[in-house]
């Protein structure tokens, strides 16, 4: 694909995000115009006065918008985690919730909440890059280094299983009624609640992981050929390896600890992005961060509409679109064995 | 520009896989190494290419300690032919020659026309140009290899260690790879399954045996009746051929 088409497929994407961040602002019990949205906004950068009415303005600051900018950067973050253990792993099939990652994360996140450790948005993310790396440990650990598809995903089971196990165990022995109701949160994902500070940390850290993996994009391409190939190419597998592990587990983390364990995005979103750009690093990572966040506003819209005035947890939704694409690659996986 | 070995040990999961193996590949010669399945051949390979890192013993380039060498120096140095190289990916043919180029480029150089050039002749060279944009993984096994080797050869490398490359391809590519890699200025070591083959592009042959280096040498020093005998366990006829002058192997029943 030309380099042309390529900046205006961008483009086109990074335009539908906004539409889509528009149109996700305007949902809720007071329905507000995409309009209205934007003159919100150049009002608040000081591009124009519009006048406004003061709730609507307050629903739009308050609410509103930070649910949808992180809608947007959990999606790019999490398919960006997929994309990266996909290769690294060179498993079609990984991802951070298929992996137990996001499980993990999970019980590390109700651990630091219930056992008293402080419940700030930095100490939650804290405790759920802890989990995240013991899940991850544990899953490599148990998969061994020949990382024959299937071993990887059974692994990924078990520490799924596992995790979840744990965070209702700790729920259930030391939590409050309202409390044990947030399990499900912790176990299916909700935007709900969500405040800008929760925006400035996630926007953060899917900067940074996105910058560090882009750094790292000619050597996830020389792991084409497996971890031998990428070392005879000169690159420091170990390193390397243990780097993208690293940013990979502090993303889910990070969005975990915010928005609970949402399931499928890494795993589909990669996908549609390599069939669309190819398999180059330089162009999947951003294709996939920006497809990612338009997938995730989208699904947190479809969450308010379908059985509306009640929300879906996002992560039915996430899951609805996921298991048959996942049943797809699993399919095709097994019949190319 | 040479590649050595002094006394190499390597095992794995408890078994000696190769066991004690000196041995000096001289700058710009094609060094066949021969054996049965199982002698150690293609660890033996792994270890002279800097990827496994020997129990005892040294892999040298140039009188250096490899395993003490960063993988990118290594990597412009030393290209790897892997005897089965496969993906899932749906990667394109030319994106597989311009891996070569990886250990050319740090996180901030870009892409140059002197790679793309690089990169095409490499694969003109394995006779590839027309699969240019096809998917790496609809070539036949004999395909890949040669991709492989055109991935290889754009690495620019002084040193090429070829696992069984002949392998999957019928016999004008055989002939034609190998004919190729013996022409190229860079010193070879070559794992080779054909004795015969072995005999015509190698200017000197190694034989393993159960892990250890058992004979070294000019082809016509090596290959004899008795040695086949003792490492293959199948009688055969050594002569000159009157046609290349070469030493030929013809196998008895």
């Amino acid at each position: 694909m030309s380099g042309l088409r390529l900046l205006i497929g961008a483009a086109a994407v990074l335009a539908a995000l906004l539409v889509a961040i528009a149109l996700a602002v305007g949902i809720g019990e007071m329905p507000i115009a995409p309009a209205t949205t934007l003159a919100a906004v150049t009002n608040r950068i000081g591009l124009t006065q519009i006048p406004l009415r003061r709730i609507e303005e307050a629903v739009i600051w308050d609410y509103r918008l930070s649910r949808a900018l992180l809608a947007a950067l959990c999606g790019a973050g999490l398919a960006l985690s997929g994309a990266i253990l996909q290769s690294l792993l060179r498993n079609p099939l990984a991802e951070p919730y298929v992996l137990g990652i996001s499980a993990g994360a999970s019980t590390g996140a109700v651990s630091v909440m219930l056992l008293g450790l402080g419940a700030g948005t930095v100490t939650l993310s804290l405790g759920a890059f802890a989990g995240a790396l013991v899940a991850f440990v544990f899953v490599i650990l148990l998969a061994g280094t020949g990382q024959a598809a299937d071993r990887t995903i059974l692994a990924g089971v078990a520490a799924s299983q596992l995790f979840n196990a744990l965070t209702s165990w700790i729920v259930s022995t030391s939590a409050n009624a309202e409390q044990v109701r947030s399990v499900m949160f912790w176990l299916l994902g909700s935007f709900a609640g969500v405040r800008w500070p929760d925006v400035w940390l996630a926007s953060g850290v899917v900067a940074a992981g996105l910058a560090v993996c882009l750094a790292h994009a000619r050597a996830l391409d020389a792991f084409t050929f497996g971890e031998d190939a990428a070392r005879s190419l000169g690159i420091d597998v170990r390193q390397v390896r243990a780097v993208m592990l690293a940013v990979t587990a502090l993303m889910t983390a990070t969005m975990v600890s915010i928005v609970g364990a949402i399931g499928f995005v890494g795993l589909v979103i990669p996908h549609a992005a390599r069939f669309v750009v190819g398999p180059g690093h330089r162009r999947l990572l951003p294709a996939t961060a920006l497809t990612g966040a338009l997938f995730m506003v989208l699904a947190d819209i479809a969450s308010r509409l379908v059985i509306a005035p009640q929300i879906l947890p996002v992560g039915v939704v996430t899951a609805l679109v996921g298991v048959p694409f996942f049943s797809v690659i699993l399919y095709r996986a097994r019949s190319a064995a | 520009m040479s590649i050595a070995a002094t006394d190499i040990r390597w095992s794995s999961g408890g078994a000696a896989i190769v066991q004690g193996v000196t041995l000096e590949v001289r700058e710009g010669e094609t060094f066949g190494l021969l054996g049965p399945n199982g002698s150690g051949k293609s660890s033996l390979l792994r270890v002279l290419a800097g990827l496994r890192v020997p129990q005892s013993g040294q892999a040298l380039l140039d009188g250096a300690d490899l395993h003490r060498m960063a993988p990118r120096r290594i990597a412009r140095r030393i290209a790897v032919v892997e005897q089965h190289a496969a993906t899932d990916i749906a990667i394109s043919v030319i994106e597989v020659v311009r891996l070569g180029r990886t250990p050319h480029h740090g996180i901030l150089s870009g892409w140059t026309a002197a790679d793309d050039r690089i990169v095409e002749d490499a694969l003109a060279r394995v006779d590839l140009t027309y699969r240019r944009d096809q998917p790496f993984h609809t070539l036949s096994g004999g395909e890949r290899q040669r991709v492989q080797l055109a991935r290889a050869l754009a690495q620019d490398p002084t040193h090429l260690i070829l696992d069984e490359p002949t392998n999957h391809l019928d016999i004008q590519h055989q002939l034609e790879i190998l004919a190729l890699v013996q022409a190229l200025p860079v010193t070879s070591i070559v794992a080779l399954h054909d004795l015969n083959l072995a005999a015509m592009f190698c200017d000197r042959l190694g034989v393993m045996k159960a892990g250890r280096l058992i004979a070294c040498g000019a082809p016509e020093d090596v290959l004899s009746a008795a040695m086949i005998a003792d490492v293959f366990g199948v009688r055969a006829h050594v002569a000159l051929s009157a046609h290349h002058g070469r030493v030929h192997v013809q196998f008895l029943r």
